[in-house]
């Protein structure tokens, strides 16, 4: 179907030409797209802002004798475990394998209620330590409200994620859509990970 | 899709998933043996954006969409490099005042 169009679009001319479908891909794959680099600017801004704030305090509390990296590394290797299986069950939806997407769309759900738990309990000992959102015992306020407001922010995607791909896999286990369906929650998925990996560096790391 | 064709199946995440570790385990790895904080930055940032361009490129399938639809994605990537470096002079300054 898709192959039609882009030899058609081919036909027509160059690639900046417009046409009916400029990018080669369906619309609901474009609009996950826009949606995706529109929430990544969300997170630039939020990242940006505590780089600033952290520059412009030139002191900050050591994370590592704050935070459990042990913890925090584990998570990270849930999520990129987690977008992993994702990647399978796309491949397995375009191959026809009902079973299989069936399979690891569970999984991959799994892997992010595993991540959430984890932050949880992250959260609930941070806060046992005397974590709030704007103070702390550590002396500097903006320590734990970039802390929440981001890791919140991202738990939150999260969170939707997971309803999403619970939502795909009933949907897909009814015949209710197409493969690309698949692909588009896979889309969101990986876009959850791939914050992560500047949340995981530039928050626990740095 | 229209190149589908050109992906390996599961073969390429698997190696793209292993690559994710390995970067994720070289990133705690600097941060346990303390070398200095530019050095330190410097590296990290490095290694999240490697992590980020494979996450894209083939678990997002980046790779194998046409050209403007990466340029779509990857140019507000850019904005953001601007608006950190726009905005770090001026907390530098702050910075510098207070002491």
């Amino acid at each position: 179907m898709t192959s039609g169009v882009a030899e058609h679009q081919h036909a027509m001319g160059s690639e900046w030409s417009g046409g009916q479908s400029p990018f080669a891909v369906g619309w609901p794959k474009l609009m996950m797209w826009l949606f995706l680099v529109s929430d990544t600017l969300t997170f630039a801004g939020l990242l940006t802002g505590y780089g600033v704030m952290r520059l412009t305090l030139g002191k900050w509390p050591v994370q590592f004798q704050i935070f459990n990296i042990g913890l925090v590394s584990l998570m990270t290797f849930i999520l990129i475990c987690s977008s992993a299986t994702m990647a399978v069950a796309v491949v397995a939806a375009r191959r026809g394998d009902g079973r299989r997407v069936r399979q690891f769309l569970l999984l991959t759900a799994l892997g992010g209620l595993f991540f959430l738990g984890a932050q949880v309990y992250e959260w609930t000992n941070f806060i046992h330590e005397g974590a709030r959102l704007f103070t702390n015992p550590w002396g500097i306020p903006q320590f734990s409200a970039t802390f929440f407001i981001i890791t919140g922010f991202h738990g939150g995607h999260v969170t939707g994620g997971v309803i999403y791909l619970l939502i795909t896999y009933l949907r897909w286990a009814r015949n209710r859509i197409q493969p690309e369906s698949v692909e588009i929650a896979g889309l969101y998925w990986h876009f959850v990970d791939l914050v992560w990996v500047f949340i995981f560096t530039l928050l626990y790391l740095i | 899709m229209a190149e589908g064709q050109h992906e390996g199946g599961y073969r390429s995440y698997i190696v793209t998933w292993a690559w994710l570790l390995v970067i994720t385990v070289l990133e705690v790895g600097i941060v346990l043996v303390r070398v200095p904080k530019v050095l330190l930055v410097l590296s990290l940032v490095t290694l999240a954006l490697m992590k980020a361009a494979l996450i894209m490129a083939y678990f997002m399938h980046l790779r194998y969409e046409r050209l403007s639809l990466v340029y779509v994605v990857v140019t507000p990537l850019f904005l953001g490099v601007i608006l950190f470096f726009g905005l770090a002079p001026d907390a530098i300054n702050t910075f510098l005042l207070r002491r």
